[in-house]
């Protein structure tokens, strides 16, 4: 297997950083899956397709827009009607799913390499990114597992609550480091740590 | 102004785009009635008040909506799927809304 190059290294600086005298109230790390993929249905195959996420992941979607579900190692969540977001920490995600998705159901893009994954977590993780987006990120109006698209400066952003106070944004490869540092600054009045 | 997005919920109207006049009727590509088509480019009826738009939402599910929009006011009394099949898409639950 070739080691994949994260394009968040030039900046990735492993340690406390910002204002952590009494204590780091953020961690941030990049959870590098092994698969990310793209799942879309065609017009009426919404419920084939969910049973096909079903069969490759074992992971059930709850029921409701931008749900999603998370066990740790595999992760979905709704993104837009019809349309899902899958990561895998192993590889191979993408061949599965072309498998169990037939062209009658629907479609599968293998953004593996177009996308990273930043989790941001700690009791401040609310407070952060609540000066990127414009969206409720309170546990009532965003509970755990479910799923967000939303922008910052142009820089598209899917969020999914992975935890009680932790959050996977998956971000395009190629914004990832300028979103990074963005990250990083933001999170400094309130102490980090990168992990 | 906040546009509530039948699938994500409310958004700043910087997450979305104006894609025009939701007014407007295609004619049939092959036809050649001039009017219609004038009609189709050009007409529109610049109402003060309530007014039927499309828009979408570039910056999150990129949906095209039908939304009604009030032009002296900005208030908006409703927003839809443009694609009916996505009915069944929208559904957050109220309360998300708030
Ligand atoms: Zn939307």
């Amino acid at each position: 297997m070739v080691e994949r190059q994260s394009p968040l290294e030039p900046e990735f600086h492993v340690g406390s950083h910002g204002n952590f005298e009494h204590g780091v109230d953020i961690l941030l790390t990049e959870t590098r899956p092994g698969s990310i993929v793209q799942l879309a249905a065609w017009p009426g195959e919404e419920k084939r397709l969910i049973a096909a996420i079903r069969s490759v992941t074992g992971l059930a979607l709850p029921d409701g827009a931008g749900g999603g579900v998370n066990d740790g190692v595999k992760s979905v969540f709704g993104f837009a009607p019809g349309k899902f977001t899958a990561a895998d920490d192993a590889e191979g995600l993408a061949a599965a799913f072309a498998k169990a998705v037939t062209p009658e159901i629907g479609t599968v893009t293998d953004l593996s390499h177009g996308r990273t994954a930043i989790r941001i977590a700690g009791p401040k993780a609310e407070w952060v990114l609540a000066k990127f987006f414009a969206i409720d990120f309170a546990l009532p109006a965003f509970p755990v597992g479910a799923g967000r698209s939303t922008a910052h400066h142009d820089v598209f952003a899917q969020i999914q609550r992975t935890g009680a106070d932790q959050f996977d944004i998956y971000v395009f490869r190629s914004f990832a480091r300028s979103f990074w540092k963005a990250l990083c600054h933001a999170s400094e009045e309130v102490g980090y740590e990168v992990q | 102004m906040l546009i509530t997005c039948p699938y994500c919920g409310p958004r700043g109207v910087i997450e979305f785009t104006y894609q025009g006049d939701g007014n407007r009727e295609r004619p049939d590509p092959a036809s050649q009635n001039f009017e219609a088509w004038n009609a189709y480019v050009y007409d529109r009826l610049n109402p003060a008040g309530d007014h039927n738009e499309i828009w979408q939402h570039s910056g999150g599910c990129r949906a095209h909506l039908r939304v009604v929009r009030n032009t002296l006011t900005h208030e908006i009394s409703s927003v839809a799927f443009v694609r009916g099949d996505h009915g069944s898409a929208a559904r957050r639950k109220a309360e998300d809304k708030a």
